[in-house]
């Protein structure tokens, strides 16, 4: 169960797995989320699905190399097997009929995005996207939401492709020239979507973001991936993951993304230096 | 000693061997370390043998007490484990578990003027004594499809049952353990993990068939269940939803609801934490807010996981807690504080958003409430701060919804439970029935496991009269 079918580098730390998963694919929608595990003493992972194939009975996820949990996934090969997948956790993004809808991916947000953009595009809405990264190196899914988007704007930080600059310094050009949209989904770095919601709120336009929480189950039972939308308190795995950007509450949520931060240095310290190696370990 | 009909009677139960609390709370082995041989048959011939036995009817199972403990006093364990496991599939969690001062000791004779036998301690021994050499054999599977949806002690014990009674059962897990509660919730220094794992080969060995990783409701709903095929569905979700108290501060690193901490350190091994990957925040000085038995588990996990200090803050006073006698006991033998009589109003934290400490409000109580305790009451201006790094909000649950927002003619009570006949256990939706704490809100193990039980049975004539 839930073996790598494929495995493709998207950019170096990017990886795409395409992974044998019948019965989510049946049911996922986008939006939606999958919690993996890959060994015994592994963590419980949330990722968002990047695509899904009902036919072939697979899903699709996009992962980059941050730290030690996601390079173990970075490191498994085609043939290899997740050992628990459990899905499709969270709400569907869900979009009224809308005809003209702007998308914002920063970074690894392209993944999550790409099967709303593709649903979106399916339904006929006219649709304009901007991509953004650090650097061109590192852009991801720029050919495939090309296709799906009338529009297509790509920004780097460091100028190597498209606009130098922010995706927000795209969005405020184009909002500033043609504001109408019915919606703007923004998924990203959290402090990317908290200046994009920021930025529709000037133009009065809905916006959607999808988050990223910290989570063990996914399934509403820890409450870890606790997010303030409102003012009141709602669970990001259960009532999410997404919501409306206008209301999220992104300072509260950059803060509790970093609340292991001194747990991961000790787990480097424990693979890469430490007694009990990953090597010594597999032996 | 004192006599009856001539007969010495040990006033006091056997005394239950334990770990010295000094060295327990810095290790996660078991407290109690359960009876010898010598200690079982001892406290066994405590047991009068009452004519008309009253701690049966303390058995939300009904195990045959008496017999099984004659049983030991004759020094025939594998029959008396035999004898408990007739009614009992899960004994040596529930020696282990139940609150039999509240239930079958409760009605014990002997303990009418002395401590009552101790059943529980006598149900662990033979449990532990059959565990390595029982075999199970698998039951013939003829009669139909049941599927169960959650594997913790209701959906264990219904499982188990219907095998026995003859239906081919599958299991759906979310989780990649099995156990519910007794997995991710009770601490190993409670309930050894692999005793649970154990029980749990056992109902597989009877055939029943468990597939992890599936949360119905997303992977599948349970009209689909029906459509491959079950003919009944038993669904014992439980109740896991964490509550916060709506209080400033409670989204600060550092604010836990006990289901995340205790899941983090029992299901994912934090405490062997960096060997398995998943961290666990620890504080230096720890306060947990509630005080029934996830609270006290919260606070003597958070002592293991080096914690200087760790406080039970508490509205209400000792008599009010619901926790267990022994677990409160055990808990402040290890050092953990109680600061009761007050509330928490408001959690405080630095810049960075993590916990600096908790404003408290004393509190007094007043008249009885419809709960039968006294109310507690805030004292106006006492507002207090207590210096913590780390809370865990151990205020109980609500029931998980994911199953029930799937299924929208099962219908909810207020409380978010799900209706049930009380005499069959249907929901409100054909062909399927609920248990556990789903039902009930949050409750006890063995009360879990008493539904599993009765549906079990009412499972079984459903089925046979549709197939009539």
């Amino acid at each position: 169960m839930y073996q790598i079918l494929e495995k493709e580098e998207l950019a170096p730390k990017i990886k795409k797995f395409e992974v044998e998963a019948p019965q989510i694919a049946a049911k996922a929608e986008p939006g939606h989320f999958l919690i993996v595990r890959v060994d015994e003493f592994a963590e419980r992972i949330p990722l968002t699905i990047a695509d899904y194939d009902r036919e072939q009975g697979s899903i699709t996820i996009i992962i980059q190399e941050v730290g030690f949990s996601s390079r173990q996934i970075c490191d498994l090969e085609a043939g290899d097997s997740f050992l628990d997948v459990v899905g499709p956790l969270g709400k569907p993004i869900e979009t009224a009929d809308y005809e003209r809808v702007l998308c914002v991916a920063g970074g690894l947000g392209a993944a999550p995005l790409y099967p709303k953009v593709k649903s979106l595009a399916n339904e006929g809405v006219e649709l304009i996207t901007i991509l953004g990264a650090q650097n061109e190196e590192i852009l991801i899914l720029e050919e495939e939401l090309e296709e799906l988007s009338n529009e297509l704007y790509i920004t780097t930080d460091d100028g190597s492709k498209g606009r130098k600059g922010f995706v927000t310094d795209q969005l405020g050009e184009i909002l500033a020239e043609d504001d109408q949209f019915d919606l703007v989904i923004a998924i990203g770095p959290m402090i990317m979507m908290k200046f994009v919601s920021e930025l529709t709120k000037e133009y009065d336009i809905d916006i959607m973001v999808s988050l990223n929480s910290l989570m063990v189950d996914g399934t509403g039972m820890c409450g870890g991936c606790r997010v303030t939308v409102g003012g009141e308190t709602k669970f990001s795995c259960v009532d999410g993951p997404a919501f409306d950007g206008h209301l999220v509450d992104f300072d509260e949520q950059l803060q509790r993304s970093k609340i292991y931060q001194e747990k991961e240095e000790k787990v480097k310290e424990h693979e890469f230096f430490g007694g009990d190696c990953r090597a010594k370990r597999e032996n | 000693m004192n006599f009856l009909g001539g007969i010495a009677v040990q006033k006091e139960k056997t005394k239950m061997p334990l770990q010295d609390p000094k060295q327990r709370a810095n290790n996660f082995n078991e407290v109690a370390l359960g009876y010898s041989k010598e200690d079982a048959i001892n406290e066994a011939k405590r047991c009068l043998q009452c004519s008309n036995p009253a701690c049966k009817d303390g058995c939300p199972v009904r195990v045959d007490i008496p017999k099984f403990i004659d049983l030991i006093a004759k020094g025939d364990f594998a029959a008396a484990a035999k004898k408990v496991k007739e009614k009992n599939s899960l004994p040596a969690i529930c020696g282990r578990v139940c609150p039999q001062e509240e239930q079958c000791e409760a009605e014990c004779i002997v303990g009418n003027k002395n401590q009552p036998v101790a059943i529980g301690r006598l149900e662990r021994f033979v449990a532990d004594y059959i565990r390595e050499q029982e075999e199970v054999k698998e039951a013939i599977q003829d009669k139909g499809q049941v599927a169960v949806v959650g594997a913790g002690p209701a959906g264990l014990t219904a499982a188990a049952d219907l095998a026995k009674l003859g239906y081919q059962v599958t299991l759906f897990e979310a989780f990649h353990k099995a156990g519910g509660v007794l997995t991710y919730g009770i601490p190993e220094f409670r309930l050894p993990k692999d005793i649970v794992q154990d029980e749990v080969e056992k109902i597989e060995q009877l055939g029943v068939e468990i597939n992890y990783n599936q949360v119905i409701g997303k992977i599948k709903s349970l009209d689909a269940l029906f459509a491959e095929g079950y003919q009944a569905v038993f669904v014992s979700t439980g109740a896991g939803l964490p509550r916060f108290l709506g209080i400033e501060g409670e989204n600060l690193n550092g604010v836990y609801s006990a289901n995340e901490f205790l899941t983090r350190v029992n299901l994912m091994k934090a405490y062997q934490f960096p060997k398995y990957k998943t961290p666990v925040y620890t504080g230096k000085k720890v306060a947990v807010v509630g005080a029934g038995n996830v609270a006290m588990d919260a606070a003597r996990t958070a002592l293991r996981l080096g914690a200087e200090e760790s406080v039970i803050v508490y509205r209400r006073s000792r008599e009010e807690m619901p926790a267990r006698a022994e677990e409160i006991e055990h808990a402040q033998e290890e050092g953990v504080k109680f600061n009761l009589l007050n509330n928490p109003t408001k959690i405080l934290g630095n810049d960075d958003g993590f916990v600096t400490g908790m404003e408290c409000i004393k509190m007094e109580l007043g008249e009885f409430d419809q709960s039968g305790r006294r109310r507690p009451i805030p004292i106006e201006g006492s507002e207090w701060s207590l210096d913590v790094d780390q809370v865990i909000m151990a205020i109980g649950q609500s029931p998980n919804p994911i199953l029930i927002n799937d299924t929208p003619e099962i219908e909810t009570t207020d409380r978010g439970t799900i209706k049930v006949d009380e005499k069959t256990g249907m929901t409100t939706k054909e062909g399927v029935f609920a248990g556990g704490d789903i039902v009930t809100g949050a409750a006890t193990v063995i009360q879990a496991m008493g539904a599993g039980k009765k549906v079990a049975q009412t499972i079984d004539q459903y089925i046979t009269e549709q197939n009539n």
